[in-house]
């Protein structure tokens, strides 16, 4: 083994020091409301396959407190995912050009952000329409 | 001379992981706020939205079925490839192990929900 040992700076909390990074790290870390959410109705679904009672104990247990806080907290943690995913789109596809422009970043932002909007309130009107 | 380049697999990956991504940034927070609050709470929607036989109407439909499908599968391959990628950042060597882990869970996620999907019957 060599003697050598030679300083290697602690990366631990990189993060932190910077706004730009802890943005970063609060949008990647989305991904696990986004996880436990599909987690809960995989759970609704498996539940649903074993019949009424089981279902019904599933939708008891959404009522619980601490059910609420997550939902709460997931319905915030998606909703910042939707305002970061279209904020990043104009870098993550292809430039769009049209009349020999390039389309500016903010109409695919804004774009996005509308056709979510759009997305939500379809949902919301057919989930409406299917229970009444 | 060099063998021939292995075709990758992140391309399927990162697929899954876009799909999964924009149909959670389209329609996540209203699903969330459906399941997760609306109903429980009594807000908004009649009360017995997700009754049992209208649910069980609904994962018997066929379009029923790929809704309740495509959400949760590209949900968990969405937050599996991200959470993969960002283990390296809060220093996790994310290995072999790792994206077994990941993407295995996902896999598994998957399999659970074709297999319910299929018990419930048409």
């Amino acid at each position: 083994m060599s003697k050598r040992r030679p300083y290697v700076r602690s990366m631990d909390g990189w993060w932190r020091k910077n706004p730009f990074f802890v943005e970063y790290m609060i949008h990647e870390g989305t991904a696990l409301f986004v996880a436990a959410y599909a987690g809960v109705l995989l759970t609704g679904l498996y539940r649903l396959s074993q019949g009424e009672a089981a279902w019904n104990g599933w939708l008891a247990a959404l009522k619980n407190p601490w059910y609420i806080a997550f939902h709460l907290a997931a319905l915030l943690a998606l909703t910042y995912h939707t305002y970061t995913w279209f904020k990043i789109m104009p870098r993550t596809m292809p430039p769009v050009v049209v009349g020999g422009e390039r389309l500016p970043g903010w109409v695919i932002t804004a774009g996005g952000l509308a056709a979510a909007a759009a997305a939500c309130l379809g949902l919301l009107a057919l989930v409406w329409g299917m229970a009444r | 001379m060099k063998a021939p380049l292995k075709r990758s697999n992140a391309p399927i990956f990162w697929a899954l992981f876009g799909a999964g991504g924009m149909l959670s940034a389209l329609i996540g927070p209203m699903l969330v706020f459906i399941t997760g609050l609306a109903l429980p709470l009594g807000l908004l929607l009649p009360a017995d939205t997700m009754s049992y036989p209208k649910m069980l109407a609904f994962a018997q439909n066929f379009i029923g079925k790929g809704f309740i499908f495509a959400v949760i599968a590209l949900f968990l391959w969405h937050a599996a490839h991200r959470i993969f990628h960002s283990l390296h950042d809060i220093g996790i060597h994310a290995g072999t192990g790792a994206k077994l882990l990941c993407y295995g869970s996902a896999l598994l996620g998957t399999l659970i929900a074709a297999y319910a999907l299929l018990a419930i019957g048409f």
